[in-house]
């Protein structure tokens, strides 16, 4: 079932008229109405009436994270607050959180993205559904709900944590999705096992995965546990939250909502568009948002993107799964290392687990360090020291042979990783630059 | 006869011995026999208890990575050479010890030691054919 079919399945000129149509209307809307996109569209020289047409995007100038933080809490928004119907905020690392505000109007676009996400994953109206994303400030949650009522489904707002209480919950009302982050779907199978649970025999059928990058194989690794179908979900707060893009039953890509998410892939650096099919950062304007319409706004994901019909019908650009972050990206001794590929390594292993930490470290006029921990899991388990220093050694080779750099592997107890219930945290880096 | 070891992984971090010890312990798990391998970064516990089912459901589920491993107990001439007369036959018949170590005590005026062997089956078809007396599971609940 496709919940827009007139737009989800629109050729690709007629999408354009429309994305160019609401791009004219964005352009002066947001000009007058925000101070701060005023000064960078003057400052770029372009002015409202020039941008006829969604090619015309082009000419506008970049939206950052630092443009967030820089303006918070008021500064990015175009609409006055009489007109905020709800606030989410990310945690900040550093510095200010970053903040998002939703007219009602925004607030009923992220319902319908969403709708057509669980759609996209194989929901039907009176399916169940049970939402393990983090309600509250987190945009997970709530927008999930949003979606699933605006979808007709039945929905178990169990939010995240508490995993014995969710996976009764699962046993008793029996949903046919699950949505939650794909760290968070693994590690709920292995305490349905310490709980006697046999997870190839739960009662999840579709899994909607998202807020974190996740791999290839950790699906397959998803898949194989639950029995199930795990499809990836796209989307980050400054634009929506969840509900960017989704990938269908033929999990070939993740289909942008780009009638009113319109998606660009440039080049980290120079900015420059790069050509379909090659890896970039993933641009989005918000074509129909009011509260803090964005104007392609750099999301940090390293993506490709590809504008062929899929043969689930739908004709929207689709986006790879998030192959890197340019921000998690980290750089050692030169060479660009990235969680994923960590975790492959470890999926490809027989007996190991995706469960790892980077830690990167520098001593004082050395080389960087790299140490990986890796939990001890019961299968490869062995009372000889000599056999764990197997395992150790073909984990450190095939981790060197990926990365190109030598690496310190440590075996941990298992759950001593910071396991999220929320996002992992895959890399530590102590230098001090 | 075999007897069940214990292993248990545990990273080089302060009062993780002490967590496995105070865990069986406070759940009634006597330890017959002990030992610590290390490397830099972790050990692997290796213990004879009495109740070793208990005790690996017990280390489980309390996240402990743990594993049976077959061992045999072994009687031996608590006098000196004693150890070197059991190990002269050992490797007279090509049996190979992986690792062993001392019970605390000793039903005899023997020692008693824990040997794991690469082959098991074979070393104790080896020890009964000398008639070494080889340490039965009751025997050591009874210690």
């Amino acid at each position: 079932m496709i919940w827009k079919e007139n737009v989800e399945c629109a050729a690709r000129a007629d999408l354009k008229e429309l994305q160019s149509g609401y791009l004219r209307k964005l352009i002066p809307y947001i000009y007058n109405n925000c101070a701060v996109y005023r000064r960078k569209l003057d400052a770029a020289g372009v002015k409202p009436d020039q941008i006829k047409s969604i090619d015309d995007i082009k000419r506008l100038p970049i939206t950052t994270k630092e443009d967030m933080r820089d303006n918070y809490p008021y500064g990015l928004f175009s609409a006055p607050q009489d007109q905020i119907a709800e606030i989410h905020v990310s945690s900040g690392t550093t510095g200010n959180p970053t903040l998002v505000g939703y007219t009602r109007d925004d607030v009923k676009l992220w319902g319908e993205v969403m709708a057509r996400a669980f759609c996209c994953a194989g929901a039907v109206p009176g399916d169940t559904i049970q939402i393990a994303y983090g309600y509250g400030l987190f945009t997970g949650g709530l927008g999930s709900h949003y979606g699933a009522l605006e979808m007709g489904l039945r929905i178990l707002p169990t939010s995240s944590g508490q995993t014995a209480r969710q996976l009764k919950l699962m046993q008793d009302f029996k949903p046919r999705i699950i949505a939650c982050t794909p760290s968070y779907v693994l590690y709920m199978a292995e305490e349905a096992k310490a709980m006697g649970i046999d997870p190839t025999q739960g009662n999840w059928k579709i899994g909607v995965f998202g807020a974190e990058p996740w791999s290839e194989s950790m699906r397959r690794e998803i898949e194989a546990a639950w029995n199930m179908l795990a499809t990836d979900i796209y989307g980050l707060s400054e634009i929506i939250g969840p509900g960017v893009a989704q990938e269908c039953h033929y999990k070939d890509g993740l289909h942008v909502f780009s009638d009113v998410f319109y998606p660009e892939i440039l080049d980290p650096t120079t900015r420059e568009e790069v050509p379909e099919g090659q890896s970039g950062e993933l641009v989005i304007t918000t074509l129909t948002k009011q509260g803090i319409p964005l104007i392609r706004y750099g999301t940090r994901d390293i993506v490709s993107i590809r504008y062929d019909k899929c043969r689930c019908g739908r004709t929207s650009p689709r986006i790879s799964k998030i192959k890197g972050r340019t921000d998690d990206m980290i750089v050692v001794r030169g060479i660009n290392v990235f969680p994923s590929q960590i975790e492959h390594v470890l999926v490809g292993i027989e007996g190991t687990q995706p469960h790892y930490q980077i830690i990167v470290d520098r001593q004082a006029r050395k080389l960087d360090e790299v140490e990986v921990l890796v939990e001890v899991e019961q299968r490869f388990f062995s009372d000889e020291i000599k056999q764990l220093n197997v395992i150790r050694e073909k984990i450190r080779k095939e981790i060197e042979n990926v990365l190109s750099i030598g690496v310190k592997v440590t075996l941990v107890e298992p759950k001593t990783i910071a396991r999220s219930e929320g996002k992992a945290k895959r890399i530590v880096d102590k230098r001090t630059l | 006869m075999k007897i069940t070891q214990i292993s248990v992984f545990l990273e080089n971090r302060k009062g993780r011995l002490y967590d496995v010890c105070s865990l069986l312990g406070a759940h009634g798990v006597n330890i017959r026999a002990l030992t610590i391998a290390e490397t830099e970064s972790f050990g692997v516990l290796r213990i004879v208890v009495d109740k070793s089912e208990a005790a690996i459901k017990l280390l489980r589920e309390n996240q402990f990575v743990a594993n049976f491993t077959d061992v045999v107990a072994i009687e031996v001439p608590d006098q000196p050479g004693g150890l070197a007369s059991i190990l002269k036959i050992l490797s007279e018949h090509d049996v190979n010890i992986e690792y062993m170590y001392g019970f605390v005590e000793k039903f005899s005026d023997k020692a008693l030691l824990v040997m794991r062997f690469e082959d098991t089956d074979f070393a104790q078809q080896v020890l009964a054919k000398q008639k070494i007396h080889v340490v039965t599971e009751k025997e050591i609940e009874g210690l």
